[in-house]
């Protein structure tokens, strides 16, 4: 696919998904202030040596906003990484095995599912050490079961497929038959998930952390730097909104990306690998009618 | 509706909803053994929480020992359940007040907060993906389809910090918090909980109006719409005698969810808006280590949350016949 194949949306997408990769990468040369650096009055209006001004203590925001992108996006990354190495495993093995192993890892789920995930963090991270590594397990736990019930639904439509009734009559063994058959099929889905899943957790992360759950000052992060700025607010300085908004265009960057790389797969040069598959399947954002089956909504923060 | 009527005579609606609410039941009791186990049985013991790492041993043995965290888990289990039923919350560590009637008026705070942003929301919502499924393709369902997108990815802190710069601070037409207190005039509290209602609608309306759209787009497309539409019948007519009754129960199953995180997801905007409801209680219960506080919010919290999901679980199972056989 070149450059020439992009709509105007998607070149516009795929820039600001650079630039936000580029903050993460290269925030130490990026930054032109270390982020705890103060450099000046607190909430200066911006000026030629603060572009986007100063924080509630005086630190460069524009700083700040770089070093906070590279935490908010590491943290989010580790913990969807984990959801998914757990989500994946647990859903295709509930899946495709079936039985009193798929019946104890869904009402597992079930409990989990059965109060939204912002209030199980908010309980176990209450006297837990919010440190990095605790906060990634926890938030990567919690979506895992998300991923999970994906996976399971994929692993069984898969799973009555002709070619895996063949492996198995062929005496495949299950870790064969999941890492052969099972995975390349269900990769589509699952990447568009993962993009999902990725968007979720970092509204839920900068959620908690602006509620003072997550990632602990000084250390920057976007739910963090609303927190600390929102006082300025009533003075009229929208230092807070910046967080919110980096946030926000990120994930629609990622999803403008998803649904073009989705509609790409299913356009009918490239026929998808399981008939019917593509269509009955959810893709793309949060707002398709998938999630209209109980766990839709809690999502956001829930 | 004839086979309905069978049907229901056959399996009878009070054994399915007696099913359903004890289902319920159990995953609160599940939950509230979690919530209990999840702050109890963590690493990191309740009484150094509370007192700091520094803590002499003999304060932390009398705190202990007032906090009752001698007795083995299993019967502080009971004890708290116990109170839980009776009513009693137990006392707060922070304050030493009793928890059940700050929680009761703290609960109340949110429902009323949630009710008026879903008197608003839902009707909008059900207008506009009507609207929307009825004209699609037209510039204004694109609009929604673009706005819900965008919308599902705005934090509320962002959301609600825009409309206080602009409502509050530049505009001076509202109050930027919502602090509402007990004797409160109804219309001076609604004035109040202008900013934070706009802001909850504009975090669920979105998501209930593309669900009703799609709902409603998915039935259009069946066979007996299109047979209803070649037959002669208006569209009107179609739309109420074939689309809708059909419609209903992932319309409905979509509202309940976006109430229930209206009630339950509401923490964040609370303490945007320094809203004295049942979320900015459990925030402040975790900042101050108050642990009675924070169990009792999550565990209101939660039974709120499962049945407000059993109402939407008994209302598509009344509005569709069909889903009354499926298991």
């Amino acid at each position: 696919m070149s450059i020439k194949h992009l709509t105007a949306a998607e070149l516009v997408a795929a820039a600001g998904l650079c630039l936000f990769l580029a903050c993460t990468l290269l925030a130490p040369w990026l930054a032109p202030y270390p982020p705890d650096q103060v450099v000046g009055f607190s909430w200066a209006a911006p000026s030629q040596s603060a572009w986007l001004g100063t924080d509630n203590l005086g630190r460069d925001l524009l700083s700040r906003l770089i070093w906070g992108t590279r935490i908010s996006l590491v943290v989010t990354l580790a913990a969807a990484l984990i959801a998914f190495a757990l989500g994946v495993l647990l859903g295709f093995i509930a899946g495709l095995r079936g039985g009193w192993i798929d019946q104890l890892i869904c009402r597992c789920s079930d409990v989990v599912m059965s109060i939204p995930t912002l209030i199980w963090a908010l309980i176990v991270l209450s006297l837990l050490p919010k440190t990095l590594p605790m906060i990634i397990l926890v938030l990567g736990l919690i979506e895992a079961n998300r991923v999970m019930r994906v996976a399971r639904s994929l692993a069984m439509d898969i799973s009555t497929q002709g070619f895996v009734e063949v492996a198995r009559l062929r005496g495949e063994r299950l870790r064969w038959i999941l890492w052969r058959e099972i995975f390349p099929n269900a990769l589509t889905v699952l990447l568009a998930e993962f993009a999902m899943r990725f968007i979720f957790i970092m509204l839920f992360l900068s959620a908690l952390s602006f509620l003072g759950l997550g990632i602990q000052p000084p250390t920057p992060d976007w739910g963090g730097l609303a927190r600390e700025n929102k006082d300025g607010i009533i003075f009229g300085v929208w230092a807070a909104l910046l967080p919110g908004l980096a946030l926000a265009c990120l994930a629609v960057c990622i999803n403008v990306i998803v649904d073009g790389v989705l509609s790409r797969r299913s356009t009918p040069g490239a026929r998808p690998r399981v008939p019917g598959l593509s269509a009955a399947l959810p893709v793309s954002s949060a707002v398709d009618v998938q999630a209209a089956d109980a766990e839709g909504v809690g999502e956001k923060n829930g | 509706m004839v086979s309905a009527w069978i049907d229901a005579a056959r399996r009878p609606l009070p054994r399915l909803i007696g099913t359903r609410l004890a289902l319920s039941l159990l995953m609160l009791l599940v939950v509230s053994m979690l919530i209990f186990a999840g702050i109890q049985l963590l690493p990191g013991d309740a009484a150094s929480a509370i007192l700091g790492q520094s803590a002499t041993p003999a304060a932390r043995q009398q705190l202990e020992l007032r906090l009752g965290l001698d007795q083995p888990a299993l019967s502080r289990y009971l004890s708290w359940l116990g109170g839980m039923l009776r009513g009693d919350f137990g006392v707060s560590f922070s304050s030493g007040q009793p928890i059940a009637a700050a929680l009761a008026y703290r609960l109340n705070n949110t429902l009323f907060l949630a009710g008026c942003t879903a008197l608003i929301a839902v009707p909008l919502a059900l207008l506009i993906g009507l609207w929307s499924a009825l004209h699609r393709g037209s510039v204004l369902d694109r609009g929604l389809n673009a706005l819900t997108r965008a919308a599902v990815s705005l934090p509320e802190f962002f959301s609600g910090y825009l409309l206080i710069l602009v409502f509050a601070i530049w505009l001076g037409w509202l109050p930027s918090s919502a602090a509402v207190f007990g004797e409160m005039p109804l219309s001076t509290r609604l004035y109040f909980i202008a900013l934070p209602c706009f802001t909850l609608i504009l975090a669920v309306l979105g998501h209930m109006a593309n669900m009703t759209r799609a709902a409603l787009l998915a039935i259009q497309q069946e066979s007996y719409v299109e047979t209803a539409r070649l037959k002669g019948l208006s569209p009107w007519c179609v739309l109420r005698c074939h689309v809708l009754p059909n419609a209903w129960p992932p319309i409905i199953n979509v509202i309940m969810l976006n109430l229930a995180y209206l009630i339950v997801g509401v923490v964040i905007v609370e303490n945007v808006f320094v809203y004295p409801g049942l979320g900015q209680y459990m925030i402040d219960g975790i900042s101050k280590r108050d642990i009675p506080v924070i169990q009792a919010c999550g565990l209101v919290l939660a039974a709120v949350y499962i049945a407000l999901n059993l109402l939407a679980d008994l209302l598509s199972i009344l509005a569709n016949p069909r889903l009354r056989h499926v298991d």
